[in-house]
């Protein structure tokens, strides 16, 4: 570890890093030949190789998105990012054979102990690879496929050539080329009609070296009357560059398939998360994304649902908590191009010390889908005076017989609330704790256990020192 | 004196110390128990404007008072000043609780000290379950051990079911969405959890009607009753005071106390109204 990345760990509450054992690594910066190169290191197929390098010259071609943080956005430099780097050379299926150092990692995230209770499956992203993977015998017995995207590329080659880039095309935006060009590890899942995977499958995501971008790629694939919730937990320690992690997932819920995909994703405040993720519903089929973003640079993250089948429905329920220095640009997309469907946006955003909250939402009712229902609400909590809150709602509803609500509200902590708590024996910080996390339990409710006391520890810990 | 003040009857009783000989050891004079609460000579101001011009009193252990007065005679101050609200200024004056120095705490200091204030509006915290925070409650003001047991458990449930809540009312949200009639009785089951040295129960009466009142007066009894706690009841009106029977009332007119004396008392300012008093007292 260097000087320069111990003194930057301090700064960050729950960081630490270990040494950056890469065993291969690129130089920094992004070409045609270092596209081909990651490509070639993974021996893909053929077809892989070009749609990598047909993103790569849509990514150079495609100008930064107009909205959003214009700002921060400009302030990244793809030549400083590192876009490929292996730190292990063989996916791990036994927590033994994982080597020391990232074990120590993993172990200070939990997952031993989080594995005995709630996992089903792990695999937890180090650096660009999955490292640990391990599948519940009676999940490989029901037939679910749940593997690191790039052993679902060689091991389920057509299943992946289907459905890979069909929800999330590369030319969707600049950071879903960029992904789509240099992506590496991710999950892939694929749920076998009529099986119910009852217990949640979970991954763990970390950026751990200097300067390395994070572009993990997901797929998952509900095949009909099928169910699965997913759950990955992101943190990340500080550096004193920019990290970069752009991911893209995409999700595929069959007929009568159920899929929910979870995040708590507590990334170190210097990085940028630029994500793009994405599901498909069919007929009568459900798709939920909860979503929570606590720390990052810039998020710029909007979970999206095409009800494409009759009678599907969507949820996303979304919380954001933004510090000093940060901007949480997140919010919801629904798309409702069948008749009856129904979508449900839950927002909610804490903005303190000058931090920037925006939701920035997008539902439209394509004018032949009769009677949709779709209910969108967005509250903001203002820690202090410096903070922001913005709403940036849109609505393109093109059928007179959708039923449309919107309620947005934003308040402020008092401090009859706060005496209120500290005459039951609360410190000033516990008992805006309470507040905070009382705020975010409607989102907390629908976690699983752990992340849930995760999260309320991390806010507990971000309340510290508020009290001035 | 100050060295017999700053010793609480338990750290004595804990010493085993005999009491007679603190008082021998300690000036000779007689001096007796140590006062549950003693306010002497409160003066207080909220944004410049003077509120409270000299406020003594003096509670022994197991001794409930009521403090009566008209709107915007003080009383709601003396409730918040008693629990440290920080919009409150003190200006003069001291007050101790079981010898110990309020003044020097803050509000949660307070309260893990034995001060517990029934608010006479409490607040909504939105997304906080009933039963998470009163666990985390009992944790913070009488240790996490309290907050474990089996007691704690028998105790909620003996609350709950005098208060007549139910079950389901654990897991709403604080205060949120409650009835005039549901945050009065939660903030009584805060009181038999929290098993305060002196409740303060700031117009707790308001907003019930005759049954609620009879419940939430057996509350205070239960609580307080029989114990070396205390209790100081803040009423405009008698309604409460004919279910808890206080052992002293005083009569609060214009941030001062101009009147004190048993039961009584406050039967006759029932009867006769404040101008009585007003008069008498001039």
């Amino acid at each position: 570890m260097t000087d320069e990345a111990r003194a930057a760990v301090g700064d960050y509450k729950v960081g630490w890093h270990d040494p950056e054992n890469a065993t291969i690594r690129f130089d920094f910066g992004l070409s045609e030949q270092v596209v081909r190169d990651i490509s070639a290191l993974k021996n893909e197929p053929e077809w892989m190789t070009e749609i990598r390098v047909k993103a790569f010259h849509h990514f150079e071609k495609r100008p930064m998105p107009t909205w959003g943080n214009m700002h921060l956005l400009e302030e990244i430099d793809f030549d400083k990012v590192c876009y490929y780097l292996r730190s292990s050379d063989a996916t791990e299926k036994n927590w033994e054979d994982v080597p020391e150092d990232i074990r120590n990692t993993f172990d200070r995230l939990g997952i031993p102990e989080a594995e005995q209770k709630w996992l089903s499956g792990v695999t937890a992203q180090y650096e660009s690879e999955a490292v640990y993977h391990s599948i519940r015998e009676d999940l490989e017995e029901q037939g679910v496929i749940f593997l690191d995207m790039d052993s679902g590329l060689r091991e389920y080659e057509g299943i992946v050539k289907e459905y890979f880039g069909s929800v999330v095309p590369y030319s969707d935006n600049k950071f879903s080329a960029l992904n789509t060009a240099v992506w590496s590890g991710g999950s892939f899942i694929y749920v076998p009609s009529g099986v119910h995977v009852e217990m949640p499958v979970q991954a763990y995501f970390r950026i751990n070296a200097k300067n390395m971008g994070q572009f993990e790629r997901t797929l998952i694939i509900a095949d009909e009357g099928s169910s699965i919730h997913y759950v990955e937990g992101c943190t990340a320690p500080t550096y004193s560059t920019d990290s970069l992690h752009s991911a893209v997932v995409e999700l595929i819920a069959l007929p009568g398939a159920h899929i929910r995909y979870s995040t708590v994703q507590n990334w170190s405040n210097n990085v940028y998360n630029l994500v793009t993720k994405r599901g498909i519903a069919h007929d009568n089929a459900t798709i939920e994304w909860v979503d929570g973003n606590i720390g990052s640079k810039l998020t710029m993250k909007y979970p999206a649902v095409i009800l494409k089948g009759e009678g599907a429905h969507a949820e996303v329920i979304s919380v954001a908590y933004s510090g000093e220095g940060q901007h949480q640009d997140a919010g919801a997309k629904i798309h409702h191009l069948a008749s009856n469907t129904t979508s449900k946006i839950l927002s909610k955003s804490i903005s303190k010390d000058g931090g920037r909250g925006s939701y920035r939402g997008m539902v439209t009712v394509s004018p032949k889908a009769e009677n949709c229902k779709v209910n969108v609400v967005c509250d903001a909590l203002l820690l202090d005076e410096e903070s922001r809150s913005d709403t940036y709602p849109t609505m393109e509803v093109g059928n007179s017989g959708a039923r449309c609500e919107h309620e947005a509200s934003v308040s402020k902590v008092s401090d009859d609330q706060l005496f209120y708590l500290m005459s039951r024996g609360h410190t000033e910080e516990e008992a805006l704790a309470l507040i905070v996390n009382g705020f975010f339990e409607p989102f907390t409710r629908e976690l699983p256990m752990e992340y849930a006391v995760e999260l309320n520890q991390l806010m507990a810990l971000e309340m510290e020192g508020s009290i001035g | 004196m100050n060295l017999f003040r700053t010793l609480t009857e338990k750290q004595i009783w804990e010493a085993g110390i005999d009491k007679w000989r603190i008082e021998v050891l300690f000036g000779g004079e007689v001096m007796g128990e140590v006062a549950l609460l003693e306010i002497n000579g409160l003066r207080t101001s909220i944004e410049d404007t003077h509120i409270l011009h000299g406020i003594n009193l003096k509670i022994m252990p197991g001794e409930i008072h009521a403090v009566m007065g008209r709107n915007g005679s003080g009383k709601s101050t003396t409730a918040n000043v008693l629990m440290g609200h920080p919009d409150y200024e003190v200006t003069d004056g001291t007050i101790y609780l079981d010898g110990k120095d309020l003044l020097e705490m803050e509000a949660h200091e307070r309260a893990r000290s034995g001060i517990f204030l029934s608010f006479q509006y409490p607040q909504a915290v939105p997304g906080l379950q009933v039963g998470n925070f009163l666990r985390r409650s009992v944790a913070a003001v009488r240790g996490e051990e309290a907050a474990k047991g089996a007691e704690f458990r028998s105790t909620l449930k003996e609350g709950m079911d005098r208060l007549g809540l139910d079950r389901s009312f654990l897991s709403r949200y604080v205060n949120d969405g409650f009835s005039g009639g549901e945050k009065k009785r939660f903030e009584i089951l805060q009181m038999m959890l929290l098993k305060p040295r002196l409740a303060i129960l700031d117009e707790t009466d308001s907003g019930l009607d005759i049954d609620g009142i009879r419940t939430v007066a057996e509350g205070i009894d239960a609580a307080i009753r029989g114990t070396t706690s205390g209790a100081l009841i803040i009423t405009h009106y008698n309604r409460i005071l004919e279910h808890v029977k206080p052992d002293y009332v005083h009569v609060l007119i214009d941030g001062r106390i101009v009147k004190s004396g048993g039961p009584e008392l406050a039967s006759e300012l029932e009867e006769r109204g404040y101008d009585w008093v007003e008069g008498d007292a001039e």
